[in-house]
């Protein structure tokens, strides 16, 4: 017997208006993948990870999440997330230790957090390494310490899956090298990984699978292979053609 | 049917001997500094303390979490539909002869407006500024109209309500208060969690399994109650500032979450009592007066704020290497 796929998408279309954004798309993520989807601007790139975290319901086809239903799951334990920006450019005074204790949010409810709650907290930000930030002010980081405060949040959570939305846009590029080897321990670990990106040297260094979209999927394969084949021209002609 | 009607009728009891309380320890207190304004023939400044005391703490808690969702206007908003509520009950009164209390009709007209807002905003395309605009403008509209439809006694009652005073918080309208402030504090304290992460990052939020649409909606509808609760003192015209501006001073001095809603309950309860003692003894608007001293404390926030920005730590902590799980490598 197979095991369940963490993200199941099946002849997936959906749109904001009367044009599909994304069309019939067919993409399962298995448990322990390290996927990047990448491609230009106004791709669906967004959209498609919207759907698979029942953000977004599709107007034909189905998308799952570990087996349910993606729009009705309601096991946020399961998944952690990471924004662009991450919402963190307010001005709201709030610290990095108060940020990653959200990812305990799922599992404790309307309750405060235990004393194992508040270590599970603290290992996270160990292991990100942003111990030392804990009881800064979030808005005083830069854009690469913020990112890995946002995954220590997702650490704390105990995700099985981790989505992360175009999480280097705006980073200095030796952060965004440090927050990818991150990345790959963490996918060393067993944590399956869905990000959405738009730096492709970053992603064919560091992921294993590749997924070129423009509205349907152009390429879908093991990064190695994506670099050789001619996916990226033609996903990224098909947007100066529209 | 027989038993819920006791059960109601021992909680008002309770709630009007807490009251009497109340009185109790603005005697004593009276005994003690020998303040005229809380002496014990002053019951109306008794109440008026008490109002404003509650009022300190449930509109910079509400507050903290709209101010940083971007929505400090959303008070200004429901304010007006308030009024537009206290037009309702008025109105009601006269044509009907019957004997509704204001501030309960200001409630239900309130509360429906907040959701009316969050609909707007969930079925439209439309920023939340402008579902807002529409349900003041509306708010207002209806106000101004149901009092000219009967002109007179209605338009001299309404200045109250308008600019708030001191001297006409009824007992009645104490208790309405403290029930208010009761659902405000233990919704907020159950729901803390949840209203903090909607607050700060609303899709993760939602992929976290929180239902936003609701918290949204259980937020507007504290925000209807805590502007009809403080109504009575400031005023439908400045009782937005009481959501906002302590907030704001706080957002200057404080480095989390939690302090920043402490150091707000603790500025905003200043402002009250200043104000109120004030307006008190220069025969002033308390409504007016509460949000001159709370502008005046933001000032001073801002201030101190910027001074602890430079005196802060220079050095900045280095990030430390990624750690593997220990944890995962030891099952």
């Amino acid at each position: 017997m197979t095991e369940t796929p963490v993200v199941d998408l099946d002849g997936v279309t959906f749109g904001y208006t009367q044009t599909p954004v994304i069309e019939d798309i067919s993409i399962t993520v298995d448990a322990g993948e390290y996927a990047a989807v990448v491609g230009p601007n106004g791709s669906g790139k967004s959209t498609l990870m919207k759907l698979a975290l029942g953000l977004l319901s599709p107007d034909d086809g189905s998308a799952r999440l570990f087996g349910d239903p993606a729009a009705s799951f309601d096991d946020g334990q399961r998944l952690g997330y990471v924004a662009q920006h991450a919402s963190a450019t307010k001005a709201m005074p709030i610290t990095v230790r108060e940020v990653v204790k959200m990812g305990r949010f799922p599992h404790v409810g309307f309750s405060g957090l235990s004393t194992t709650d508040w270590e599970i907290v603290d290992r996270a930000l160990e292991r990100v390494g942003m111990s030392a930030f804990a009881d800064r002010r979030i808005t005083q980081l830069s854009g690469g310490q913020r990112q890995r405060a946002f995954i220590a949040r997702a650490l704390a959570g105990e995700a099985e899956l981790l989505v992360l939305d175009e999480p280097t846009v705006g980073v200095d590029a030796e952060s965004v090298a440090s927050f990818y080897d991150l990345l790959d321990l963490l996918s060393a670990e067993g944590i399956t990984i869905l990000l959405i990106e738009h730096d492709l040297s970053a992603v064919t260094d560091h992921v294993d699978r590749v997924i070129c979209l423009n509205r349907t999927v152009y390429f879908d394969g093991p990064a190695e292979t994506f670099v050789q084949s001619d996916a990226l021209d033609r996903a990224f002609g098909a947007v100066s053609v529209k | 049917m027989i038993l819920s009607t006791l059960q109601a009728g021992a909680a008002t009891g309770l709630l009007y001997g807490l009251l009497d309380l109340w009185y109790w320890v603005m005697t004593q207190a009276w005994k003690v500094t020998g303040l005229e304004m809380i002496s014990p023939e002053y019951t109306f400044m008794h109440r008026a303390v008490l109002v404003g005391l509650c009022i300190g703490v449930m509109a910079p808690v509400i507050g903290t979490f709209l101010v940083h969702r971007q929505l400090a206007l959303i008070g200004d908003a429901l304010a007006h539909t308030a009024f537009a509520g206290v037009a309702v009950g008025l109105f009601l009164n006269s044509v009907l002869m019957i004997g509704v209390s204001p501030y309960l009709t200001a409630v239900v007209v309130a509360v429906i407006a907040a959701l009316c807002i969050e609909l707007i905003s969930e079925t439209t395309d439309a920023y939340n500024d402008v579902s807002m605009a529409i349900v003041l403008s509306t708010g207002f509209a209806l106000g101004s109209t149901l009092i000219s439809l009967n002109a007179g006694g209605l338009a001299v009652g309404i200045n109250q309500y308008l600019f708030g005073n001191l001297s006409t918080v009824s007992a009645d309208n104490a208790v309405i208060l403290l029930v208010l402030f009761a659902i405000i504090v233990v919704t907020v304290a159950i729901t803390r969690n949840q209203l903090l992460y909607v607050t700060f990052d609303e899709t993760a939020a939602a992929v976290a399994g929180f239902s936003v649409t609701w918290y949204n909606r259980i937020m507007v509808m504290l925000t209807a109650l805590v502007v009809v609760g403080a109504m009575q003192i400031m005023g439908v015209i400045l009782v937005a500032a009481m959501l906002v501006v302590p907030v704001a001073g706080a957002t200057q001095l404080s480095r989390s979450f939690r302090e920043s809603i402490f150091v707000s309950i603790a500025l905003a309860e200043l402002a009250v009592l200043l104000g109120i003692g004030v307006a008190y003894y220069a025969e002033a608007t308390a409504g007016g007066v509460i949000v001159l001293v709370a502008v005046a404390l933001y000032g001073c926030s801002v201030a101190v704020g910027k001074l602890l920005d430079r005196l802060g730590p220079e050095s900045s902590p280095t990030v430390a290497p990624i750690q593997a799980d220990d944890d995962t490598t030891g099952d």
